[in-house]
């Protein structure tokens, strides 16, 4: 019990819940179930994203490109149904998924076998996969009536009373929690964020992990390209713009350390949720749309003050703590 | 900027030449590209080679290329500023409130550079005095700022600026001289001479190499960082006033996505993003650079998020470049 009043993740959700409890003081039904499942619903995306650059910030990297690569995978998948209409949705989103992690495989390559900064490579890769969007769909957007209706359901659907969209969610971050936990590859992860030259001598191959780990983060940004274009039925240029820092965000909200090795599933999932349920919260208290931009810095720039508060200052203290210098 | 892992470094038997080293370095080499370029350009179209479209050519990098010079050092010292495009929209917005309450141009100027010399404090205090990690902590500053912008303005614009206003954006000092390119000229000089021919300048280096030795060498780097993130806010606000000039109103999406040019433009410079090495002539060759294939393409009518494309593939291109070429010398070797 005490081991989890430590732990941010419970704070996080301690706050998650407050403001949730708050804003159902102004506006009696906002913790009802159904928009509660509401809510769950429409953060899923910036979940299943978050759970993707978990994966490489934990590695010491970083992924700009994710909203990109779902914008490009998005068109793509949507090209594709507008023209052959006949494709199974279900064809379509492993496509999805393994498009986007042909792109993610493209960054973890640059990063591995050349060793390029990976803020480098996914600053290049952010504007470059944006370009091919332009390129492929020749400046025009794939609007509603183009798709067909399975390719507008397959998000839509109640199963057990929730939507396909929330279920994708739910499996994802499970098979997610369980492979960072569970397998050998998500213990490379941390172990390579944490220490990389102890990983070296333990056997873990630092350069692979980091690729695997941007083929990760590339594939859910593919299989959320497919997502998103679903649910807000709309293909273009403009899909998910800015939205990297968005994700980047939500992890350093959940308490994922930018400086790697430093992060839990449910501290990602806690950090898109904080940011989605402020989306929510805010028109119902009547407060401006255009405040949820300050607050949303204002939350990342205290949450890595307290998170800072626990992290280990690397080289900061030498002078007063000599047997720490390593 | 060529030492990405330090197993790369070897000493080698003797010395190059010095001319040898100048002309194999980075800066000559972008200057080979920006020639190339400059060349293509004119030989691809008829209107390149006027004096007022080269002219025009500087206008949409210099407000960049003034920011990327600040950035230079800030990223040589192992830190970096996301919130640069940022602070352009807040203290635009500044500027276009005290517009409100009748303030003239002087008084706007001042506002507008102030407003981004306060952002840059509160970024450097927050990365010096409480310890946090740069990227980060400019992501929220991000949105904090450029939020308070939205909060301030919604869905309006200020306008109306003073036309006394319109000269830092729109002015010429002689004949197609722009006040912004002869503005940048004078920044990169400073920054030069402060960056390659001072000891705060060694002391960029030094911390960007080795914050710890930097510490025990008497370096005081924490303040030596909060001085660099003062001064590329300062040039965002400068930045702010070219911008807002020249736009002659303020919206709170403007200059979005600046950020990320910025830092292309400066990583093109060859500043390593590691930091520890750079210099400010590459960064201003490679400013020139992305402004010649902006307007070049733009020229060939290349749509703008086309050649967004050729940005990106340059900055990865010319990064892997010498990578991909040691790694050939090393294999033969």
């Amino acid at each position: 019990m005490k081991g989890i009043l430590r732990t941010r993740e419970f704070w996080l959700a301690v706050i998650v819940v407050a403001m949730i409890a708050a804003t159902n003081f102004r506006s009696p039904g906002f913790a009802s179930p159904a928009n509660l499942a509401g809510i769950f619903n429409d953060t899923a995306m910036l979940m299943i994203l978050a759970l993707g650059q978990m994966a490489v910030i934990l590695t010491r990297s970083i992924d700009l490109s994710m909203a990109s690569n779902l914008a490009l995978t998005g068109m793509i998948v949507a090209l594709i149904n507008a023209a052959y209409p006949a494709i199974p949705v279900p064809v379509l989103m492993v496509i999805a998924a393994l498009c986007g992690l042909l792109l993610g495989a493209f960054n973890g390559a640059l990063v591995w076998l050349l060793g390029i900064p990976a803020i480098v490579v996914t600053l290049g890769t952010l504007t470059i996969f944006r370009g091919i969007i332009f390129l492929i769909a020749g400046g025009k957007w794939v609007n509603a009536d183009a798709m067909s209706t399975g390719f507008v359901q397959y998000t839509r659907i109640e199963v057990l009373g929730l939507p396909l969209l929330t279920w994708y969610a739910i499996v994802i971050a499970a098979a997610f929690f369980v492979m960072m936990t569970r397998t050998s590859l998500g213990r490379a992860i941390y172990a390579v964020g944490i220490n990389p030259t102890a990983s070296v001598y333990a056997g873990i191959d630092v350069g692979r992990t980091t690729f695997l780990a941007f083929c990760i983060s590339g594939m859910l940004a593919g299989f959320c390209g497919y997502l998103w274009v679903s649910r807000y039925v709309i293909g273009s240029v403009e899909v998910a713009k800015g939205y990297e820092l968005t994700i980047v965000a939500a992890c350093v909200i959940g308490g994922i350390s930018i400086a790697g090795g430093v992060g839990t599933v449910a501290g990602a999932l806690l950090g898109a949720l904080f940011l989605g349920v402020i989306n929510v919260a805010l028109p119902v208290i009547n407060i401006s749309p255009f405040w949820q931009m300050a607050i949303s810095g204002a939350a990342i720039i205290l949450a890595v003050a307290l998170n800072a508060r626990g992290d280990k200052r690397g080289g900061r203290l030498i002078l007063r703590q000599t047997e720490t210098a390593s | 900027m060529t030492d990405v892992t330090p197993e790369a470094r070897h000493i080698p038997d003797r010395l190059d030449s010095p001319l040898r080293a100048a002309i194999l370095s980075w800066p000559a080499l972008l200057l080979v590209v920006a020639v190339g370029l400059f060349v293509a350009n004119s030989f691809l179209s008829p209107y390149f080679l006027s004096p007022w479209s080269l002219s025009d050519a500087t206008f949409n990098f210099t407000e960049k290329a003034i920011i990327a010079l600040a950035m230079a050092l800030l990223i040589i010292s192992g830190e970096i500023d996301l919130s640069v495009a940022a602070i352009i929209a807040l203290a635009s917005t500044m500027m276009g409130l005290a517009l409100q309450f009748g303030v003239g141009t002087p008084g706007l100027v001042v506002i507008g550079i102030l407003t981004g010399l306060f952002c840059g404090m509160f970024n450097g205090f927050l990365v010096t005095r409480l310890g946090l990690p740069s990227i980060v902590v400019t992501i929220g500053t991000m949105s904090f700022f450029r939020g308070i912008s939205f909060i301030v303005l919604g869905d309006q614009a200020f306008k109306g600026y003073p036309p006394a206003f319109g000269f830092f954006g729109q002015g010429y000092v002689w004949w197609v001289v722009s006040f912004e390119f002869v503005l940048f000229l004078v920044c990169a000089v400073l920054f030069y001479v402060l960056l390659h021919r001072t000891n705060f300048g060694r002391h960029v280096f030094v911390i960007g190499n080795n914050p710890m030795a930097a510490r025990f060498s008497g370096v005081r780097v924490e303040r030596v960082k909060f001085i660099l993130f003062c001064l590329t806010g300062l040039m965002s606000g400068i930045a702010a006033v070219l911008l807002t000039s020249r736009l002659a109103s303020t919206r709170p999406s403007i200059a979005l996505g600046w950020e990320l040019e910025v830092v292309t433009m400066v990583v093109l410079g060859g500043v390593s993003i590691l930091g520890g090495s750079g210099s400010i002539p590459g960064v201003v060759i490679a400013a020139f650079i992305m402004g010649l294939v902006t307007f070049g393409l733009g020229l060939l009518n290349v749509p703008g998020i086309v050649m967004s494309i050729f940005i990106g593939a340059l900055l990865i291109f010319v990064i892997a470049l010498p990578i991909v070429f040691r790694m050939i010398r090393e294999r033969r070797a």
